[in-house]
């Protein structure tokens, strides 16, 4: 502790010294603390244990590798059925909190940046607008939210037989979305080689295009360069294989849309409700970081000649970035934890499908251990990666 | 610090609620406290709901009262905890509760994780609804193929459901929900197909629907579901009380004995109805259980029979209408039988 | 010199008003609506947008909308089996009339209720003077407010004592629960989260450790997974037939959550101050204690009001989750009715949440204003 023995050493320190030692106190007080602390956790341990025998029940993570009964509605990147084991539900549940939380994250950065940028318009109807858009969001729960696009999304939408027809052979009604599936015949890889030759490419143009222009001034198309060679390459590698490439259409069965892929309501009003809350508050950190950026800058860029769209883009974002990015990721950690509350429209996330796991088999302690410990990983990843990203804007200092 | 203060309270309250709760037997424990802390259901139309004033009615209710009055005397001595099917075992296993009468599904594993179930006071079985009139050509479980079912989740009505549809070959879409509001909501609003638990449990949820009559209920039982009441293990004589009670309710039938009957039964010259209503000289039936003698008078008084009990909660006296079926006294072709009151 | 020779006007003109376009209502939409292109059409896009939602919108809150009424039929077409022709939609505001007490108390005794209300009548009147700047006795004032109104509030609401019925905490609900979880909430978390923000500033590795593993792990797990341990293996932690009570239990989750973020927020305080302030209440003999609470933490927490009070938005908002462990709070009781018999209809659920997030709304957007407030009073001008 802080407080400052001024008595000169040597005097006093003979006899009552040693309590008044902030070091020797601050060394007492530790010790009892961990005793304390040792004590409470070997009462708990003890009680746990005590409590699981009366109940005869086992501990031990060993259930994983049960059979788990019970089906899951939602797991597009696992084979998921009632055969599967108990880890194996663990991990769609966990691929699922991390597919909603990244779409998520993505359009709530998205919303947020434009509705951050709309609050500071020139446009009184949109600075309005947008103003009432964060002052609804921000102040009432997420969990309403996500109940509200629930059933909001559920009562609009049509029955199965009524599905509203859109484009491409897609389909909405309160089962969901259906759209087509693309089912991919020998000689697709070749369309993956060409996405991957596509992104490599699109970057080294990037980069011979910020030399040049560092070089000569000379602009080059960069975005539509790279638009092109990411979209085109896949297409020209299919057209070369002939097209091994179809689709699984959703054709009406008897209850229902049958084939096509399928987003269903859960966990649609899951991600709308992320969204946009999440994004009222992105909205209020991008004002914020803008308004944060001296108004001489965007005078300096003006004199240079530079125009409104390059000012933004060139000038005022990449300060504001880092007045941004701290408070991003916490938005960013926030509506990854928030998406846990995808129990209560029944989305089989990690805590849905955890909780049926909880209940049937009764192994309450591993389960939470479980959520906890990949919570918290994931939280770190982030904080990691957002910590690189935010080195990365910071200021070069010389 | 704080560590110390925040852990230091919890160890007191903990110790000051130790010394509260260090008694020796469930009996003991709710004579002490003065009421019996029932466990029920969160809002089981005609088996334990609460209505716009917070009273609490319906089957499982009723037990709870009948507990509460072979207990003291008076079936208002109970408090209700709802509870949702996850909440409920542990709720149970910690002491929150005295007895669970939540239409608790006996198995074997529930059985053998400390606790014990007193009998069966509802058989049921696992059943589905559907929407007739958006579903109309479909009289069989086994039509369902390829349907959305609405699903509690923590039930062993999860578990059946998945054995169901794979042995049956068929696909489904399970939307799993944990609560039964979130349920009946999903389903109202056309989110699935099929809504299927307990066959009286749809038969109550049906009338809470929007438009009750477009929906039937299946004729398909596709799993046993005894339901009954469930207390902590190791404490017989709480578990006799409770197993008594419902063969007392039972019994009280059999002999024809009625709520509005009852004062003048205990005059009867039937041994039978004597012995039972504790009405023998030196009878030590009731005592014997930790119970007065007239504990069944008690519970009749209370609650009525079991057949009264069933008419007014889920059967003819009620909107549910509820056929007794197997739930019928043995002697009519049911399966409810209780053991003899001698 | 010729005196009339003037290059320079002796009397100016009289001024003129401006054109017709820049000046007034005109100049206004010019320039806040129609200034450039992009604006114009940006400017008639929200115009769109809005013709296309609020007159619906309005037509669903207000005209169509149903204010009073017995049952569901009120709120129900003819083919849904109510007296509403076929295709009407609108609130069902008669769904939150009705259950307006259900929604306020829960299932609090009806004959009670004078108890609920005189704790919030007492709440608002020790409340509103402590939020006034001006109002006098603010010491004594927040004495009563902070350590006896909450035992006053206690024995009526829990009662048992004084001849007042027991009112067991599983009987609480509604607003109630939302509101006593918040303020309880709110009074435990603020220092508890002061302590812990010290104890990670702490010299002592131990006690800094123990504070940096406390917040991070709260700070990295959902509320959900903390309302869970709460409810499901506190149970487990304590001997054999001792139990928590399950509001206390979600309490207890509710306040050390928030407690974590609290000691963030205060900690981004306590790093703002300059070293020199330290140092100078050390010079002045004060002790630890002394310095931090009479020289450190009032700096500090002035600094982060703002974040105190997000903290207490969030912990607000936060309560409605305690629905997910099955206790009834404001949301978790508009939900479970729901189900309610007399009122199912497809208007119901969307009523009943459009009141529970005004509700919401109301409380949290009055607290951001009240925060928004203060900061501007207590901006002393200690900037630079």
């Amino acid at each position: 502790m802080a407080s400052q023995d001024i008595t000169p050493v040597g005097r006093s320190s003979a006899k009552a010294s040693l309590l008044y030692d902030p070091k020797f106190r601050g060394y007492i007080f530790q010790t009892i603390t961990v005793l304390v602390l040792t004590g409470l956790i070997y009462w708990i341990v003890h009680n746990t244990v005590a409590n699981l025998q009366r109940a005869h029940l086992a501990s031990g993570f060993g259930f994983l590798d049960g059979r788990s009964g019970f089906d899951i509605s939602s797991s597009p990147f696992l084979r998921y059925t009632s055969d599967s084991t108990y880890i194996t539900a663990l991990w769609v549940g966990i691929l699922n909190t991390l597919t909603v939380a990244v779409a998520g994250i993505i359009t709530a950065t998205m919303i947020g940046f434009i509705i951050g940028i709309g609050r500071l318009s020139h446009n009184w109807l949109i600075r309005k607008i947008c103003t009432v858009y964060v002052e609804v969001f921000r102040n009432i729960p997420p969990l309403l939210v996500i109940f509200f696009w629930y059933l909001g999304v559920l009562s609009v939408l049509p029955q199965a037989r009524q599905s509203i027809t859109l484009p491409f052979g897609t389909y909405l009604n309160n089962r969901g979305f259906f759209f087509p599936a693309p089912v991919f015949a020998d000689g697709a890889w070749l369309a993956g080689v060409g996405l991957i030759a596509g992104i490599v490419g699109a970057l080294l143009v990037r980069r011979w295009a910020t030399k040049r222009q560092m070089a000569t001034g000379q602009q080059f198309p960069v975005g539509i360069t790279s638009l092109g060679l990411i979209i085109g390459l896949p297409l020209l590698a299919l057209a070369i294989k002939g097209f091994p490439l179809s689709f699984d259409y959703p054709v009406l069965g008897s209850f229902n849309l049958k084939g096509g892929a399928l987003i269903g309501p859960e966990f649609m009003s899951l991600f709308l409700a992320l969204s946009f809350y999440t994004g009222s508050f992105i909205a209020e950190i991008v004002r914020a970081g803008i308004r944060g950026v001296g108004k001489g800058q965007t005078e300096a860029a003006n004199a240079l000649g530079l125009r409104a769209g390059p000012t933004t883009r060139l000038v005022v974002v990449p300060q504001a970035m880092r007045i941004i990015i701290p408070p991003l990721t916490s938005q960013y950690l926030n509506l990854t934890k928030n998406s846990s509350l995808a129990v209560a429209v029944g989305y089989p996330d990690l805590v849905a499908v955890g909780g049926t796991i909880l209940n049937q088999t009764g192994r309450s302690i591993e389960v939470v251990a479980i959520w906890m410990v990949v919570y918290l990983s994931i939280s770190v990843l982030t904080s990691i990666f957002m910590n690189w990203f935010n080195a990365k804007m910071a200021l070069v200092e010389r | 610090m704080k560590n110390l203060v925040l852990k230091g309270a919890l160890a007191v309250s903990a110790l000051v609620l130790l010394a509260n709760a260090a008694s020796a037997t469930t009996l003991e424990d709710v004579k002490k406290k003065g009421f019996l802390q029932c466990g029920v259901n969160t809002g089981l139309p005609g088996f334990a709901a609460p209505n716009d004033k917070g009273e609490w009615s319906g089957f499982d209710v009723d037990y709870c009262r009948a507990v509460a009055a072979a207990v003291f005397g008076d079936p208002t001595k109970v408090k209700f905890t709802p509870l949702s099917a996850k909440d409920r075992l542990p709720a149970l296993q910690s002491g929150e509760i005295d007895v669970l009468i939540r239409n608790t599904t006996w198995t074997l594993s529930r059985d053998t994780q400390g606790f014990d179930f007193t009998g069966v006071n509802y058989y049921d079985g696992q059943g589905f609804m559907i929407n007739a009139k958006k579903l109309s050509g479909i009289n069989s479980a086994l039509q369902l193929s390829g349907a959305s079912v609405c699903v509690q989740s923590g039930t062993t009505t999860e578990l059946n459901l998945a054995d169901y549809f794979k042995s049956n070959k068929m696909e489904y879409n399970p939307v799993v929900f944990e609560k039964v509001e979130e349920v009946n909501a999903a389903y109202d609003s056309g989110r699935c197909d099929v809504y299927t638990t307990d066959q009286s449990g749809l038969y109550a949820y049906r009338l809470a629907l929007t438009a009750p009559d477009d929906h039937v209920v299946l004729p398909e039982i596709i799993s046993k579901e005894p339901l009954g009441p469930v207390v902590r293990q190791g404490d017989a004589q709480w578990a006799d009380i409770i197993r008594w009670t419902h063969y007392a309710l039972l019994t009280a039938e059999e002999l024809g004995i009625t709520k509005a009957n009852v004062e003048e039964m205990t005059k009867s010259d039937n041994t039978e109805i004597k012995r039972v209503l504790g009405q023998e000289a030196n009878t030590k039936l009731g005592t014997d259980l930790g119970l007065t003698n007239d504990w069944v008078v008690n519970i009749v008084k209370a609650v009525g029979n079991y057949g009264e009990v069933f008419e007014n909660n889920i059967g003819s006296g009620s909107p549910f209408k509820i056929a007794r079926g197997i739930n019928a006294q043995w002697s009519k072709g049911g399966l409810q039988y209780a053991m003899p009151i001698r | 010199m010729d005196n009339n020779l003037s290059f320079v006007r002796t009397e100016m003109l009289q001024g003129q008003t401006p054109p017709l376009g820049e000046r007034g209502i005109v100049r206004w939409i010019r320039t806040n609506l129609f200034a450039t292109p992009v604006d114009s059409a940006l400017t008639i896009f929200a115009i769109l947008l809005l013709i296309w939602f609020l007159p619906g919108l309005i037509k669903w809150l207000f005209i169509n909308a149903v204010w009073s009424g017995p049952d569901r039929s009120v709120c129900s077409t003819v083919g849904q089996g109510g007296i509403q022709p076929e295709g009407w939609s609108g609130a069902c505001w008669a769904y939150v009339n009705a259950n307006f007490n259900q929604f306020m108390y829960g299932p609090y005794p009806m004959d009670q209720h004078w108890r609920v209300n005189l704790v919030a009548i007492l709440f608002v009147l020790l409340l509103v003077p402590l939020l006034i700047p001006k109002a006098p006795f603010k010491v004594a004032n927040a004495i009563v407010f902070f350590f006896i109104f909450p035992i006053i509030a206690f024995f009526l609401l829990v009662g048992g004592w004084f001849g007042l019925s027991y009112v067991e905490t599983a009987n609480w609900g509604g607003l109630l629960v939302t509101l006593t979880l918040s303020f309880v909430g709110i009074a435990v978390s603020l220092p508890l989260g002061i302590v812990l923000a010290l104890g990670r500033r702490s010299k002592m590795p131990i006690i800094k450790m123990l504070c940096v593993i406390f917040i991070e792990t709260i700070r990295g797990i959902p509320l959900i997974t903390v309302l869970f341990m709460a409810s499901y293996m506190l149970p487990l932690f304590l001997p054999p037939g001792v139990t928590f009570d399950k509001f206390l239990r979600a309490l207890i989750g509710v306040a050390l959550f928030a407690s974590a973020y609290m000691a963030e927020v205060v900690r981004g305080g306590l790093q703002a101050i300059p070293k020199g302030q330290y140092e100078g209440a050390a010079s002045l003999g004060l002790s630890y204690w002394q310095g931090t609470g009479l020289i450190i933490l009032p700096q500090a927490l002035k600094l982060v009001i703002p974040g105190i009070v997000n903290t207490f938005i969030g912990l607000f908002k936060d309560t409605s989750l305690v629905t997910v462990i099955s206790m009834f709070d404001l949301l978790g009781t508009v939900k479970q009715h729901f189900s309610d018999a007399n009122w199912i209809s497809p208007q119901t659920p969307i009523s009943g949440l459009i009141f529970a997030g005004f509700v919401f709304w109301i409380f949290c957007f009055g607290m951001s204003r009240y925060s928004i407030f203060m900061e501007k009073r207590l901006d002393t001008g200690h900037k630079r």
